[in-house]
């Protein structure tokens, strides 16, 4: 049977692992190839790398971490950030990633999608929505959640997965970093508009957020985490003991 | 020496790390003669089935892999690479194979009940179905990762290890010195790179 995933996320800048609460107030957590053999040793599933920099110098340091990742690990990667156009696409799977997430490139470029999707398969694109309730209706946010783009959440994500994102990560600025568990609701709601993967993203804060994610949104395909896993408060290999005593099937390593 | 068949399809980067990180010596080549003097051959492959197999004919390594083939070259095909080895496939209409292996493509839609998402994407267990050496050092229910829409029927006389997703799916096959895998063993963390070593060091029934 398939497994859920469990996917950890760093973010990387200027060649280091760091994490947003609520999207601000960055802190140095490790190094990324280092933290990177950590996780696939302790069985996370995939691996998502953000390359939250905006300098040159520093897109050069993450292709070159990347490569470097890619080189000693052997399970699938992830690249977001900085996607705007079918070059970025090529320059990040050179280096050894699997899948390519696009965000805001895609809000200002569509069309970005079916090009890529058309180029490198839809199991290649990734499309990554920052959602956020407005007046009770799901909006997607642009430029790391700062910037409401006014889009109706579902009716965007499904048409991305219409155009041929093979994927949607759905991160809920509502729970992220809040740590008191996924956005169910919101998760459901996407599920039910789409066909493809969905990875839950933005709120976990304990093993139990996890098992709730799994029960209560069955369709959900993985839920992905950053700082629970950084500062060890959730450890993976205890995380997937506890789904599976849960009756949730996972990969157990 | 392995050569990895470079034809134009796909992402190299992960196979080449993942070959030399079990410690075995691959090239990337287009080179007809370097792949007929290759110990090994590995067909690789990502996207649609009927770009790739012109792409294969183009280029004449079609006629390269049929003749190492009929040399007795071990030969392992991984996911596109995999269906490739087949007579046909019914992935947006009908298209040729190599046919070094008897079966064909279909899609999975249709077939699988219609709750399940297509690609079949993710970690699944292996369920063997023969003993064969490429898993030699692989434990029944092992996980490995797939990307895939279509997969392989009628290929019974080859069928090594299956996966269940709603039903059952071919995962790997292998008939002489033919083998292929649907899923990515260099994506498959440590089980997958146990598949490569056992397939770098010879596999031999």
């Amino acid at each position: 049977m398939i497994t859920k995933r469990i996917i950890p996320c760093l973010d990387v800048k200027n060649g280091r692992v760091v994490k947003g609460v609520n999207f601000a107030g960055l802190n140095d957590v490790s190094d990324p190839v280092a933290l990177a053999k950590y996780y696939s040793e302790s069985g996370a599933d995939e691996l998502v790398f953000y390359d939250i920099t905006a300098s040159f110098e520093g897109r050069a340091l993450f292709t070159d971490i990347l490569t470097r990742v890619a080189s000693e690990i052997f399970i699938p990667l992830t690249v977001g950030g900085g996607i705007n156009t079918l070059e970025d696409f090529d320059r990040v799977l050179k280096c050894g990633a699997d899948k390519v997430s696009v965000n805001s490139g895609a809000i200002k470029n569509p069309q970005l999608i079916t090009e890529a999707a058309k180029r490198y398969g839809d199991q290649c694109v990734v499309l990554s929505a920052d959602v956020k309730r407005v007046d009770g209706v799901f909006r997607v946010f642009s430029k790391g959640g700062r910037e409401n783009t006014g889009m109706e959440a579902i009716e965007w994500i499904r048409r991305c997965v219409d155009m041929g994102a093979g994927e949607v990560v759905v991160n809920s600025i509502d729970t992220d970093g809040v740590k008191k568990g996924f956005d169910l609701e919101m998760l459901k709601a996407v599920c039910n508009a789409v066909n493809v993967p969905v990875i839950a993203s933005g709120g976990a804060g304990s093993t139990e957020d996890f098992i709730e994610l799994f029960k209560k949104v069955p369709t959900v395909d993985a839920g992905l985490a950053a700082s629970v896993f950084h500062f060890g408060e959730i450890k993976i290999p205890d995380l997937k003991r506890e789904l599976h005593k849960n009756d949730i099937t996972v990969r157990l390593v | 020496m392995i050569a990895i068949v470079d034809y134009g399809v796909g992402n190299l980067f992960s196979l080449v790390s993942s070959l030399k990180h079990v410690g075995a010596e691959a090239v990337v080549t287009g080179d007809s003669n370097e792949i007929l003097n290759a110990d090994r051959i590995i067909l690789p492959g990502v996207g649609a089935f009927e770009d790739a197999a012109k792409k294969l004919r183009a280029s004449g390594l079609d006629t390269t892999l049929k003749e190492a083939a009929a040399r007795g070259k071990d030969i392992m095909g991984i996911c596109l690479g995999m269906q490739l080895l087949f007579e046909k496939s019914y992935e947006y209409g009908e298209h040729e194979g190599l046919g070094l292996l008897r079966g064909e493509v279909v899609p999975m839609e249709g077939y699988i009940p219609a709750d399940l998402k297509v690609p079949h994407i993710g970690w699944n267990g292996l369920h063997f179905k023969k003993k064969h050496p490429l898993f030699r050092y692989l434990n029944e229910g092992d996980c490995v990762y797939f990307v895939h829409s279509y997969f392989a029927r009628g290929c019974e006389d080859s069928l090594i290890a299956s996966a269940e997703y709603g039903k059952e799916l071919t995962a790997a096959v292998a008939r002489k010195n033919i083998m292929g895998c649907q899923f990515h063993p260099e994506k498959s963390g440590e089980v997958g790179l146990k598949i490569l070593k056992a397939f770098s060091e010879g596999v031999n029934e």
